[in-house]
């Protein structure tokens, strides 16, 4: 790829892994205390249904990380597998849309709607 | 042409890049299968204690583990390519390294306190 | 009398290592045992060295497994259980026995531009480079490169992606990037992105560990990735 698609690559990467260290830290310790005493689905969804600022939060770490993963397997797709060439692109930017599609349907599930 | 072996690749360096490597891949696989099983186990309250009585098995539970211990380890190994890339610095590579590990494993064992 | 036991690599490609018995000294480095070799006991051995002092950068080979430079390597310190294993640089092809090829080493420096481009003429004025300026600093951190090829071989991402430019070819471009003199830099910066450039490189730091000069070509590398975001950014490239 040409200098300025790689640069690009690499702020999107970067970028994205700026966002994604936030919402890790936040992700980690919600999970730390969510799991102290047990789960329950009553108890977790009466929680989450409605809260907008979790639907915000969740889908910006679903975008981030639809954008981060894909990056970082080009790489190791390429060096590891010898797979390199638009098929590679092609393949992740599915793999991409796919992570995308599949996390924003779970935080909907999650935090959309009433409880 | 000969190609370095692990004599030539011990050093702290090379070990938070497979570290990071390594995790990113299998968070990577994980995150697709997260995200459909918590959109399974939303159809309804009944999946959905289905599905965590099923996360209270200790396998699931032992997995569950190593799965928050690879995304602390390649977000502490994330913080110090950060810091690498976009930081002035010399010396404290290495302490970097030990600090990315001390990290992850703090978390880790965190979530095994509170599981 | 104490003596080491040395495998030293012989033949091209295909090949192996050959056993000798060399007597241990004082402050010996490992360019003074294949220098033993080669007068007292197998003169075909083929190996290069000119300076001795750590000045020329032709004396590297990979010794027990690391790339490094044999003429400013004592014994003491390589040595594991009064044996050492010396064999060719790695990632380079090898022409015999100790000896590389270090052609595509080179020719990797030429693509990166690593040759300084001047502006002006001997009419001009000299230009004016504060001994404290902040480019110049970075220029100097990397600029005491030897083109040993340590680096080069202790890069992973070399033989994972072949037309990677490496790290001393990285480190050239980038100490020209911090020079205000240079008239190359938009071309410059082009030939040190994309996938065989600085952008491939996953900060394994094999490079800034075993430089002998003790550069960190990681650094600079760092330094070409934040250039080419500025470039992007602010529309130039
Ligand atoms: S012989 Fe010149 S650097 Fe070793």
């Amino acid at each position: 790829m040409s200098a300025r698609g790689e640069t690009i690559l690499w702020l999107a990467q970067r970028a994205s892994a700026a966002v994604l260290a936030l919402c890790v830290m936040v992700h980690l310790v919600t999970i730390v205390f969510a799991v102290q005493g047990g789960l329950s689905a009553a108890e977790i969804l009466g929680r989450t249904r409605g809260s907008v600022v979790g639907l915000v939060f969740y889908a910006t770490f679903v975008i981030a990380a639809a954008v981060h993963a894909p990056i970082g397997l080009r790489a190791t797709l390429g060096e590891w597998l010898g797979w390199r060439g638009a098929s590679r692109d092609v393949a992740l930017v599915l793999f991409a849309i796919g992570l995308a599609v599949l996390g924003l349907r779970a935080v909907a599930g999650v935090f959309g709607g009433a409880a | 042409m000969r190609r370095n072996e692990l004599r030539a690749r011990a050093h702290p360096a090379y070990g938070a890049f497979l570290v990071h490597r390594i995790s990113g891949i299998l968070l990577a696989l994980f995150l697709p299968v997260h995200f459909w099983a918590l959109s399974q186990s939303l159809q309804g309250a009944v999946q959905f204690d289905r599905f965590l009585s099923w996360t209270a098995l200790p396998a699931v539970k032992f997995a569950e583990w190593g799965i928050v211990v690879l995304l602390a380890a390649h977000l502490a190994g994330g913080l110090r390519l950060l810091a690498l890339e976009f930081l002035p610095w010399r010396d404290w590579q290495k302490g970097l390294a030990a600090a990315a590990a001390a990290v992850a494993l703090a978390v880790g064992l965190a979530f095994a306190l509170a599981l | 009398m104490e003596v080491l036991r040395v495998k030293v690599w012989r033949g091209a490609e295909q090949g192996a290592f050959q056993s000798f018995e060399v007597p241990r000294q004082a402050s010996q480095t490992v360019l003074d045992v294949i220098t033993h070799i080669q007068r007292h006991l197998d003169a075909s051995l083929a190996y290069r060295f000119a300076c001795r002092v750590g000045m020329c950068g032709s004396c590297a080979m990979t010794v027990n497994g690391v790339a490094r430079w044999t003429c400013r390597t004592h014994v003491d310190t390589v040595v594991k259980d009064g044996a050492l294993e010396v064999a060719p640089l790695g990632q380079l092809p090898v022409i015999r026995d100790l000896v590389t090829d270090m052609a595509p080493f080179f020719d990797k420096w030429a693509r990166a531009r690593g040759r300084f481009r001047g502006t002006r003429s001997r009419h001009d004025e000299f230009a004016r480079i504060a001994p404290q300026d902040a480019d110049r600093r970075q220029a100097d951190a990397g600029i005491e490169c030897i083109g040993c090829g340590v680096c080069y071989a202790s890069c992973d991402l070399v033989a994972w992606n072949p037309d990677y430019l490496g790290p001393a070819a990285l480190n050239r471009a980038w100490t020209l990037v911090c020079d205000a003199r240079d008239g190359a830099q938009a071309e410059r910066l082009s030939a040190v992105g994309g996938d065989a450039g600085c952008h491939a490189c996953h900060t394994q730091m094999g490079c800034s560990e075993r430089c002998p000069k003790k550069i960190s070509p990681t650094a600079g590398i760092a330094g070409l990735k934040r250039a080419l975001a500025r470039a992007v950014l602010k529309g130039a490239l």
